[in-house]
């Protein structure tokens, strides 16, 4: 029994690792696509910004009573892959507690602090469960934000639902081990005191050592099962942020939040109009201006909006959407996101290489609507607890629909011509721009 | 600045007036503010005059960089050959242009905003607020403008600015990093906004009402035409009264 058991984890453990392979592979490769971009400068400073907001947690916290349960599911999360460590060891070598002869007394103390974690993640995951379905916080409602609507509210909520039932499963695991140990069982060594779930015993306390057997061998692969499944789900879900926090941070921007890219491709073009250069050879004409298609963007545009956990501070802040206006930070990296898997699948579908399907970012999954809503006011730059900058892809989206289109709503086509012909976005002649000087003389106090 | 050149000589400063300063009405009246405050303090200055253009803000983020470039090309050709070295401007947009993105297009200047000046200008000793409106006991607000305050950090200098005043500053709900935008960046000064349940500027011009200031302080012209249509949509134009930072200053020292 004990070696079918051994067999059927190293069988599992390895489709498991085979499953986020894949999914890893398309997830990178899709990234990939994504134009260059050199991100790799100031490594001090980077790993000091992931360091504080990523490990640190640090903008959590502009919502003090958030950060801290946060941090309870964030810290549970991290340490409680130790114990995950020893139970995949466990199953893979057969063996049961393997860590406990090794770590002697320690060993009670340790899988209790494991305990007290996990009853931190049970409580929180409880509380952010009541903040999306009872007390409905109103960034989270597919009722208010339409980019909510069906799965990503489910994903939101089945996420928290897996945590618990883990949790759950780790303490009636313990506490009918605990059981056996008192018992005698020979296969359940003696660690001591499993200080939290012993007030789960009295549950099992009628149970024969048989049945205990049977509650504590089904909570095991419970939970260690369900802990496989969520590894596979992560990769398919807003929870991604998990793992991806961390290099979205440490490759965030480091110029100040005001300053737009450049595009040296057209300041070449213009110091030749401007006489400043000479033409030599051909110029180089871009093959599209801005941003059409995710392909466009770059690949930390692309990180970013896999690493969109959906919270919707973004939205929350944003002054467009503030007033009912269609724009939805958050919308822009699921729609993003959503780009990419579509172009992920259909890579996987093709043999590797993107078959066109007739279809891009702005129009299909983005309205032009949106992008022109933005007062690029960086509120949505400012919110992100992960340093996503949904700013840059909108702005790249303008870019395409105003140069590569040349779509532009009549207003800015006149402030446009104002600023070509008299430098001005106002229809004001240049000759007058100093006129205002007579005011200064009429009014002079002296 | 072409007379000072032609004089061999050089100035402190190069006052970037800005489109909005230059030909918008209201604002005007915050360009000569701010020069009373600069002639009073005695800091040798220059503006550019007719040679001065817009920086390009508006054009580039509406997404067309070819405009933008063209302007921000020439602005800087004419800065280099009177060899600029030091800027100031009242515009948050003009500013963030001129520090944060010129640079890359060859264009290398000190940059300074209007209320950072002031601020150096009070620490200095330079500028006193004393001689005309008393202000003690006046509720002010300051609404902080974007380009000044998420783009480039700064939300102390136009309070510390305002505190020389002595009147009574109080904060909106959403203020410093949550400040909410007037509406007017990225373009939308330009053209209608896109449908939806309200204006952004009634939203923000509720929350400044909600603080129960007389007085609204803005450091951006774009935010002053928003604030002020905002409280004329409210009819509180005779009640509440919005000044830029330099115009409350110079009422300051009875300028």
């Amino acid at each position: 029994m004990a070696v079918v058991q051994q067999i059927a984890f190293i069988l599992i453990l390895g489709i498991t690792a085979w499953l986020v392979f894949q999914r890893v592979n398309v997830i990178r490769k899709t990234i990939l696509l994504g134009k260059d971009e050199d991100r790799k400068d100031q490594p001090e400073k980077r790993l000091a910004i992931m360091m504080r907001v990523a490990f640190g947690q640090k903008k959590m916290f502009d919502r003090p009573l958030i950060g801290v349960l946060h941090l309870a599911v964030y810290v549970g999360f991290i340490l409680i892959n130790i114990e995950v460590l020893e139970i995949i060891l466990d199953g893979a070598l057969g063996k049961h507690r393997i860590l406990a002869p090794l770590l002697g007394s320690f060993y009670a103390y340790l899988i209790s602090f494991f305990e007290l974690l996990a009853i931190g993640v049970l409580v929180s995951c409880i509380i952010f469960l009541i903040r999306r379905i009872v007390t409905k916080v109103e960034r989270l409602q597919p009722g208010r934000h339409r980019e909510m609507n069906g799965w990503p509210q489910l994903d939101g909520k089945l996420i928290l639902v897996f945590e618990i039932i883990l949790m759950m499963a780790i303490l009636s695991m313990n506490a009918a081990d605990s059981l056996l140990q008192d018992i005698g069982n020979p296969h359940y060594i003696q660690t001591g005191v499993f200080f939290f779930s012993q007030a789960l015993t009295p549950v099992f306390e009628g149970l024969n050592e048989n049945m205990l057997l049977v509650v504590e061998r089904f909570a095991w692969w419970f939970h260690i099962l369900g802990i496989f499944v969520f590894a596979v789900y992560v990769t398919y879900s807003k929870h991604l942020h998990i793992v991806l926090a961390f290099p979205n941070t440490y490759f965030s921007r480091l110029s100040l939040k005001g300053k737009m890219d450049n595009m040296p491709e057209i300041t070449s073009e213009v110091k030749i109009m401007l006489g400043l250069e000479n033409q030599v050879g051909e110029a180089a004409v871009p093959e599209r201006f801005g941003a059409k298609d995710v392909p466009d963007l770059s690949w930390k545009n692309l990180m970013d909006a896999y690493s969109c956990t959906e919270c919707g501070r973004c939205t929350a802040s944003c002054p467009a959407n503030l007033t009912g206006k269609k724009l939805s930070p958050r919308k822009i990296m699921m729609d993003t996101r959503d780009r990419l898997e579509d172009i992920g699948k259909n890579m996987q579908a093709n043999k590797g290489a993107f078959v066109p399907d007739g279809k891009n970012l702005i129009g299909d999954y983005i309205l032009e609507e949106e992008i022109l809503a933005c007062t690029t006011c960086n509120a949505c730059v400012q919110e992100c607890p992960v340093l996503i900058n949904p700013l840059d892809i909108i702005l790249q989206l303008r870019r395409y629909k105003i140069m590569d289109e040349a779509r532009a709503p009549g207003s800015w086509n006149m402030m446009f011509q104002n600023l070509d012909t008299n430098q001005s976005p106002w229809k004001f002649s240049p000759g007058d721009r100093f006129n205002w000087v007579e005011g200064l003389e009429k009014k002079s106090l002296d | 600045m072409a007379e000072m050149a032609a004089a061999n000589e050089s100035p402190e400063v190069l006052f970037w007036v800005g489109c909005a300063g230059s030909f918008d009405d209201r604002y005007k009246k915050v360009t000569i503010a701010f020069v009373k405050i600069l002639n009073k303090a005695g800091v040798k200055f220059a503006v550019l005059g007719t040679e001065e253009s817009c920086t390009g803000d508006p054009a580039r983020r509406a997404g067309n960089e070819f405009t933008f470039q063209m302007l921000a090309m020439s602005n800087i050709q004419v800065l280099d050959m009177y060899g600029v070295k030091k800027i100031v401007t009242a515009c948050p947009h003009c500013f963030n242009t001129l520090k944060n993105e010129y640079p890359e297009l060859g264009g290398n200047y000190e940059v300074m905003h209007h209320s950072e000046y002031m601020q150096q200008l009070i620490n200095e000793g330079r500028v006193r607020t004393e001689g005309g409106l008393a202000f003690k006991g006046r509720k002010i607000t300051f609404h902080d403008s974007c380009y000044l305050g998420r783009a480039n950090n700064i939300y102390e200098a136009p309070r510390h600015v305002l505190e020389s005043l002595d009147a009574d500053l109080v904060e909106m709900k959403r203020c410093r990093t949550k400040g909410l935008c007037c509406g007017a960046g990225g373009g939308q000064m330009f053209k209608e906004p896109e449908a939806g349940k309200k204006d952004i500027n009634i939203e923000r011009i509720e929350e400044a009402l909600e603080t129960g200031a007389d007085t609204i302080a803005v450091a951006c012209p774009f935010c002053m035409v928003m604030m002020t249509d905002g409280i004329k949509n409210k009819e509180k134009e005779g009640s509440v009264k919005i000044y830029d930072l330099a115009e409350l200053i110079a009422q300051g020292q009875g300028l």
